[in-house]
């Protein structure tokens, strides 16, 4: 394995050339994955149920908002009422385009990396998308951002969007394989 | 920078930075007090408007956001006050200081314009956002009733 990156950091995809069999390579590079899809930033979006999260140690929601239609919220209380299309700093209230919650079906919070990476790659629970899509979502999607640019008081998930986005190329050229699931 | 917003029906233009909170300029600007100052980052639902008949938290929306677009406020939900949530408000003698109340009541409407029959749960988790420290809530939920149709 090369050597752990700072927490902040992603490990490049040519730091994985050290593992010579192809199928551990592409399980290890999505644990590097992982490390941003585990992040808070992330899973506070992708919850079980219908509540968001918030923090570091994902508090539920206050106010108390629920999913809702497309996981844009209720009527009187929907995402878009107080979610912006960028970071409300006086208010500290976070914000980015097209503010929602993750599918149901796409639950990242308290689930191991190899659960996450089996679900991202099922169509039927990745709406219908292939690696391809999947790497453009990641790579270009302005809510994925967010998870870089979250306003102060919130820490951002490690490395860039660009790295992340090298990095899951590289996944997908080393075979996608999916690291073990395990029970979190 | 000169915008233009509808408000309560009205075309008003108003010179304002495109990032300041609407309810800056309903209050400061424009002298409509009506919708209250609560926490200022959106936890409360005091300073709760409508725009394009959606609610938003006034005090995190900014004013860009609105321009070309229509605000309504409790000033303007009913020209004359007797907009059924008004009317409901008023018999049931819901308010006790009264400060969340116009936001209690924007949020209500957005919920019945969508909904005009809600159940107890639909009206719990569409309020859910409005605080009130008076502790209101049984009244705030019977007179939604009251106004929503049979």
């Amino acid at each position: 394995m090369p050597p752990p990156a700072a927490r902040t950091e992603l490990r490049t995809p040519t730091s994985f050339d050290v593992i010579v069999d192809r199928g551990e390579r592409s399980q290890a590079i999505f644990e590097e994955i992982g490390r941003v899809l585990t992040h808070p930033r992330c899973v506070n979006c992708h919850p079980a149920d219908d509540s968001p999260r918030q923090g570091e140690l994902h508090a539920m929601h206050d106010p108390p908002v629920l999913r809702g239609a497309g996981g844009r919220g209720v009527p009187a209380l929907p995402c878009a009422g107080c979610h912006q299309d960028r970071n409300v700093e006086l208010a500290r209230v976070p914000g980015a385009v097209d503010w929602h919650l993750a599918p149901s079906q796409m639950v990242w919070l308290d689930r191991s990396v190899g659960t996450i990476c089996t679900q991202l790659v099922d169509p039927q629970r990745n709406g219908g998308k292939t690696l391809a899509q999947l790497h453009d979502h990641l790579a270009h999607d302005g809510l994925v951002a967010w998870g870089w640019n979250p306003g102060s008081g919130r820490a951002p998930a490690p490395g860039t969007q660009a790295q992340l986005a090298a990095l899951f190329q590289a996944w997908i050229d080393t075979g996608a394989v999916c690291p073990q699931e395990t029970v979190k | 920078m000169m915008i233009k917003v509808t408000i309560n029906g009205a075309l008003r233009e108003v010179d304002a930075e495109p990032d300041m909170p609407v309810l800056w300029v309903l209050r400061d600007l424009l002298g409509l007090t009506g919708t209250k100052y609560g926490c200022g980052e959106a936890l409360c639902g005091a300073c709760t408007v409508h725009l394009d008949g959606e609610a938003v938290r006034a005090c995190v929306t900014p004013i860009r956001r609105a321009e070309g677009r229509a605000l309504t406020t409790i000033e303007g939900l009913s020209p004359t006050g007797e907009h059924p949530l008004q009317k409901a408000w008023t018999e049931l003698g819901v308010p006790q200081c009264g400060f969340c109340q116009a936001g209690q009541i924007m949020s209500a409407a957005a919920l019945l314009a969508v909904n005009p029959s809600p159940s107890d749960e639909d009206i719990d988790r569409s309020l859910a956002g409005n605080i009130c420290r008076c502790g209101t809530y049984v009244r705030i939920r019977a007179a939604v009733k009251k106004a929503a149709k049979p």
